[in-house]
């Protein structure tokens, strides 16, 4: 199969999961949005290692997981300190951190 | 013997040093150390005189040079004096004259707490005056010429308790630095025309340059002579600088001061023969003068203001002699040094006066004095004939003069200036005889008025302090101070016919000034015989007017051209509207436009600034998902920028 | 290698600067001590480069070279010619005074406000200031200089800021509020001036290819290193921009007054005669060496610019009420004669231009520190709130008239040397500049008799009548710059000697000669 259908797939799922960043309240959802966004990257990564014959991308799309879930840990633990503190996962009820 | 002339300056300014920081420990014996120095260089000037005479004429001249003081590329001015005949017989006057007032100073400020300064003062006027007429260059000359501005500040503002005399102080101190403007542009252009300026090379070098670049010099080193002289238009001070104490009136009228702008343009004389149409304003200068300071003594009550008017006008007639180029440069000095003398001595008389009189200066309220001081009635009174040049004593040989210089200058010009002259004679006779008549005649109209009438034009605040005072106890002054004056008195009666008398004067000056008799349409028996006229129509009048009526105590109010003249013929008024007025609008929208616009805009560029700032802040909401759109968008326009700069 | 005087000169203070700030804080006095010892030590330092440096000899002397940032021609050079030296005394030499004479100016206030005073930073601050004026002097690498002109503004931001004079007519809320507004102006006036000169800078960098002052000016002298007419100029205007906010020009000058009104006197005069200088020096140094075609080119602007400070200083400051402002207008006058001096491209406007410096420096100390002594007895910067003070206090009053014949340049005191030199350098090549600027004489004996006669002569006001006379300390901050003073006018040689070969060689740069004179009267 030509492999930029997998480019083509990478950027119709970051573009769903950019849509949900911007669109979507519950903070749970926007996280699973950037999480698809990044697996996104580590498709079209792969694809990328594939169409060039080196294994760049694919070492890059480890680091990618391996960020990844550094930060779901870290997010979720804020998620939930902020569900316990609000009793809310909504992004936009955390808005204080303004001028 | 060259070394002699540096301490003929470092003595006086030595004593200033000393009485100025010595502080209280020299209260009891400052007045005798101010009077030592002034005597050392009266005694240093004797010495070099005696020096110079006995050199044969064409050598007279010491110079001595001390250090290179600013020296810059081309620019070289040193530290140099020159003592010729035209300065030592300044040094004598100087020094001479000022130790006598040093002495009378002693008497006079007995009760004044700070004497010691005022000591201190004298021996700077004296340093600086020094310095003025022994300088070897123009530049030298100016730290003189300023720091007799400095001091006559000092010393006119030396009651500085009372306002009329910081203002008085600080008005001389300006008009004086206008006059220096055009010291200072003077030496700026010879400087560009000459490359130098010093004494020796501009005046041998005169003949190289352009007519029009020496007039431009001359009009110069004429505005600082009306500055320091107080000449039309820049005499406005000197009334007002009646408010110091009388010693420094004496001072400055007879012995430093005023005569220094004379000895500028006699020592310029090179500049000015080779410019005829700035000796011509010269003359211009010194014939209004001399009419204007008579008509302005004639009105005035207070007895300093009324000799501040005559000395302007005298002065004005030495401005005059100096105008008239090599004709009249020996006559100019002759009646500077024979003014000196009688000048001074009519000052200290005033002086004695108001001493005797709780300070009065209102000469409506004086009358009959002579019984009651003799010494100064002799004095003054020898003083006063020497000045309105009666037959014999100083003022007739120098005026005299003069006024046949005047007529000797030819042409239109000579008639208009030396009628001038003569009724400037006329004049002098007039109101010199009304202060006599007013002061030491008619009846006692001090008696039985202690208070003082407030339309008395006289506002002379130090009177004021002894207004509570009841009636004034006229008595005779200390001997300290009668002794000055009797010393003055013969110089006045005996100077003239000295200097006259086989042309001695003449021949001591000529080497320096040149000298060459105009070619006069009047005789010289001519003139002093209308002289003699004017004199005698002068003291007629006023014997008519005050004489042989009682002078009222309360000043009538007199015609247009009296009320004119007792507010110096209006320019002081001039003054104030045009100068004062108009410079305070100005500065006060001056301090308004830098602050509205330059700080404006500056200020302004900042509100702007912070007014952006705050509706950018707006954008900070606060709301995470908006921060993202901003971060997509961005990213969305790098790239298709990238893209894009890749297309192209 | 020999022993680097110019690096310990700044560097002396640099440390006085941090040692002074880590006196623990209840050893105020310590402090004061330290900071006075270090000041006398660096002007025996200065001293001793004044003694090393020899007028005759090379043009930079004392040199000092080191790779600093190699990658961009980065060096770090010292080296001082005779017009730096000069300044560098004079910097060294007003330090002692100005750390005396602000003995009392940051001592914690016994009661009422809270604000705490460190006396520590305040002489620490100066310190630093000192530190980097002096090294501002010394350098010779463009980048070095520039680094040390911009980061003398954060020492003096805080001193503005931080410190104003102990009493205010006006309530401690309104005055803590006008000093922070008059310190922000400061800051941002010349942060700005010195952004336009790091783009210029810059712009030095990409044409010459280096630093160094001297290899770009001898490069330009011999042809090697050619600039578009356009591009010299623009450069020109970046740098020369930059230093006339410092020095300050009009109509760029706004913020002094607010600086110097609102700081205490010390920190004025630190102001006004020090760190302004670093602006005229700078164009005497950068401007006319690394730019000689512009700066002829822009002469007759800058000219009108100066010509318009001294008149338009000096008619402000007539109308000025507050003593401080009147002081800052008057140096804002003065600054034109220096500009003036600097850009009539004769030797005598030059070397009168860098003595003008030197006897401003002096003069403005002497007065504004009896200003200072002044204002701190009375509590009020208002001249109609004094009077008769001459009669109270008479040597406070003789010294604060000779600070203001100082400064309307009376004959026989120092100013009056330089002022003239200006004058007549300017007037030999533009006669009615020179006019003009002539009436300059005229305002500042206005403005300073006015000042004189309001505050000091006529009756004695109620509130000053209990005013003490000076007091030892602060006689001593005054008697030896009167006698200074009186000295370099009567004898300014020892300063025209430094400073003239250095001016002969600025003007070779810029390839001028002064005048001829129409007739050669002069042997």
């Amino acid at each position: 199969m030509n492999p930029v259908n997998y480019l083509y797939l990478s950027a119709l799922l970051f573009t769903i999961g950019a849509t949900g960043v911007l669109i979507r309240r519950n903070a749970i959802v926007v996280f699973m949005c950037i999480e698809l966004m990044l697996n996104a990257c580590n498709l079209a990564f792969v694809t990328f290692s594939r169409m060039h014959g080196n294994l760049d991308g694919q070492i890059i799309a480890f680091f990618t997981m391996v960020v990844a879930a550094a930060e779901v840990v870290v997010g979720l633990a804020i998620i939930v300190s902020l569900f316990r503190s609000r009793h809310s996962a909504s992004v936009d009820d955390a808005s204080l951190m303004k001028l | 013997m060259e070394n002699l002339i540096a301490l003929l300056v470092a003595a006086p300014l030595l004593g200033a040093a000393v009485l100025l920081c010595g502080g209280r420990r020299l209260d009891a014996v400052g007045h005798w150390i101010g009077v030592l120095m002034s005597s050392a260089s009266f005694v240093f000037g004797v010495i070099l005189f005696a020096d110079l005479l006995g050199k044969d004429a064409e050598h007279r001249t010491l110079m001595q040079h001390l250090f290179s003081w600013v020296p810059v590329e081309g620019f070289q001015a040193d530290v140099a004096f020159r003592l010729d005949q035209l300065s030592v017989t300044f040094v004598l006057l100087i020094t001479g004259v000022g130790s006598l007032i040093h002495l009378y100073s002693v008497g006079y400020m007995e009760h004044d707490e700070r004497r010691r300064r005022f000591f201190g003062y004298l021996n700077l006027f004296l340093a600086a005056m020094l310095l003025l007429v022994l300088a070897d260059n123009y530049l030298l000359l100016y730290v003189g010429w300023e720091g007799v501005g400095l001091a006559s500040y000092l010393l006119i503002g030396f009651w500085q308790h009372k306002p009329s005399a910081a203002t008085a102080a600080k008005k001389a101190f300006l008009v004086n630095r206008v006059g220096d403007m055009g010291l200072s542009i003077a030496i700026m252009l010879m400087f560009t025309t000459f490359g130098t300026f010093a004494f020796g090379p501009v005046l041998s070098h005169t003949g190289d340059t352009s007519e029009g670049k020496l007039t431009a010099i001359g009009l110069m080193l004429l505005l600082a002579a009306c500055g320091k002289s107080a000449q039309v238009p820049l005499q406005s001070w000197l009334g007002d600088a009646m408010e110091g104490p009388t010693p420094v009136s004496a001072l400055i009228h007879a012995a430093t001061m005023v005569t220094a702008g004379v000895y500028l343009i006699v020592r310029s004389g090179a500049i000015f023969n080779a410019a005829p149409d700035a000796q011509l304003a010269v003359t211009v200068v010194g014939a209004v003068t001399l009419l204007f300071g008579a008509i302005v003594g004639c009105a005035k009550d207070d007895i300093k203001k009324a000799l501040a008017g005559s000395t302007m006008s005298q002065i004005g007639y030495m401005v005059l002699a100096a105008g008239l180029g090599p004709i009249g440069y020996v006559f100019a000095i002759m009646h500077l040094v024979t003014h000196g003398f009688f000048k001074a001595g009519l000052f200290l008389g005033a002086g004695s006066v108001m001493h005797g009189m709780n300070d009065e200066v209102d000469m409506r309220k004086y009358g009959g004095l002579r019984k009651y001081m003799p010494v100064t009635f002799i004095t003054f009174g020898l003083g006063y004939l020497a000045i309105i040049g009666f037959p014999g004593l100083s003022g007739f040989f120098s005026k005299d003069k003069i006024i046949e210089a005047a007529f000797a200058k030819g042409g239109t010009e000579g008639w208009i200036l030396g009628t001038c002259a003569l009724l400037g004679a006329a004049i002098t006779a007039f109101y010199m005889t009304r202060v006599m008549l007013m002061t030491f005649f008619g009846e006692e109209r001090w008696k039985n008025q202690p208070t003082r009438s407030p339309e008395a034009p006289s506002a002379e605040p130090a009177a004021e302090h002894h207004g509570e005072h009841a009636e004034p106890h006229p008595h005779e002054s200390p001997k300290v101070m009668t002794i000055p004056m009797i010393v003055l008195a013969v110089g006045s009666v005996f100077g003239g016919a000295f200097f006259s008398i086989g042309d001695r004067f003449l021949h001591w000056l000529e080497p320096v000034t040149g000298h060459s008799e105009g070619d006069s349409p009047l005789s010289a028996a001519a003139v002093t015989g209308g002289t003699m006229v004017c004199l005698l129509i002068g003291v007629g009048i006023a014997w008519a007017m005050y004489g042989r009526r009682p002078v009222p105590a309360v000043a009538p109010r007199g015609s247009l051209l009296t009320r004119a003249a007792r507010r110096d013929l209006l320019q002081d008024d001039f003054n104030h509207v045009v100068l004062v007025r108009g410079g305070e609008h100005l500065t006060r929208s001056l301090v308004y436009v830098d602050h509205t616009l330059v700080d404006g805009v500056v200020n302004g560029t900042a509100a702007s600034v912070g007014g952006l700032s705050g509706r950018m802040r707006k954008l900070q909401n606060g709301f995470a998902r908006s921060y993202a759109v901003s971060m997509f968008g961005g990213a969305a326009i790098l790239i298709a920028a990238t893209l894009l700069m890749r297309a192209v | 290698m020999s022993f680097p005087l110019l690096t310990a000169t700044a560097v002396l203070p640099a440390l006085g600067a941090v040692a002074t700030a880590a006196v623990p804080a209840a050893r105020r006095t310590a402090a004061k001590w330290l900071a006075l010892v270090v000041s006398l030590a660096t002007l025996a330092l200065a001293i001793t480069v004044l003694v090393r440096f020899d007028p005759d000899g090379g043009r930079y002397q004392l040199t000092e070279s080191h790779a600093w940032i190699a990658d961009f021609g980065v060096r770090y050079e010292l080296g001082v010619d005779g017009i730096a030296v000069a300044l560098i005394a004079l910097t060294a030499l007003l330090m002692p005074f100005i750390i005396l004479a602000g003995w009392h100016d940051a001592d914690p206030l016994e009661t009422g406000s809270r604000r705490w005073r460190p006396t520590q930073g305040f002489f620490a601050l100066i310190l630093g200031v000192e530190a980097m004026v002096i090294i501002s002097f010394e350098a010779t690498d463009v980048f070095l200089f520039y680094i040390f002109f911009e980061a003398m503004l954060i020492p003096m931001y805080f001193l503005i800021g931080g410190f104003g004079d102990r009493a205010h007519e006006h309530g401690e809320e309104a005055a803590s509020t006008q000093r922070s507004y008059a310190a922000v102006k400061f800051l941002l006036y010349n942060l700005v001036g010195g952004l336009i000169m790091l783009a210029a800078v810059i712009g030095l960098y990409v044409v010459a290819g280096n630093f160094s002052l001297q290899e770009i000016a001898e490069a330009r002298a011999n042809g090697s290193l050619h600039m578009a007419t356009n591009t010299e100029r623009w450069l020109f205007l970046g740098f020369f921009f930059a230093f006339a906010v410092k020095a300050p020009l009009w109509p760029l000058h706004t913020w002094l007054p607010n600086a110097m009104q609102e700081s205490t006197a010390p920190v004025a005069v630190l102001i006004t005669a020090v760190v302004d200088k670093v602006g005229t020096f700078a164009m005497l140094r950068f401007c006319l060496q690394l730019f000689p075609e512009a700066s002829k080119w822009a002469t007759p602007a800058i000219l009108v610019l100066a010509l318009i400070s001294i008149i338009y200083g000096a008619l402000l400051a007539v109308g000025q009420r507050d003593i401080k402002r009147l002081v800052a207008y008057a140096s804002i006058s003065h600054f034109g004669f220096i500009i003036m001096g600097i850009f009539a491209m004769t030797s005598q406007g030059q070397s009168g231009a860098t003595l003008y410096m030197v006897n401003h420096g002096i003069s403005t100390a002497a007065l504004m520190l009896v200003a200072g002594f002044l204002i701190s007895r009375r509590g009020s910067r208002l001249i109609a709130d004094y009077g008769g003070v001459q009669k109270v206090a008479p040597v406070l009053a003789g010294t604060f008239l000779i600070g203001g014949l100082a400064t309307l340049s009376l004959p026989g005191l120092a100013p009056f040397v330089s002022e003239f030199l200006v004058l007549v350098g300017t007037f030999t090549r533009y006669p009615a500049v020179g006019i003009i600027a002539t009436f300059g004489i005229v305002l500042a004996a206005l403005y300073t008799l006015v000042l004189y006669q309001r505050t000091m002569t006529g009756p004695v006001k109620q509130e000053v009548s209990a005013m003490p006379d000076l007091r030892a300390r602060e006689l001593l901050v005054v008697a030896p710059l009167i006698v200074l003073l009186i000295f370099l006018g009567v004898y300014p040689k020892p300063v025209t000697d430094i400073v003239n070969p250095a001016v002969k060689s600025t003007l070779s740069d810029v390839h001028k000669k002064d005048p001829k004179p129409s007739v050669e009267a002069a042997k």
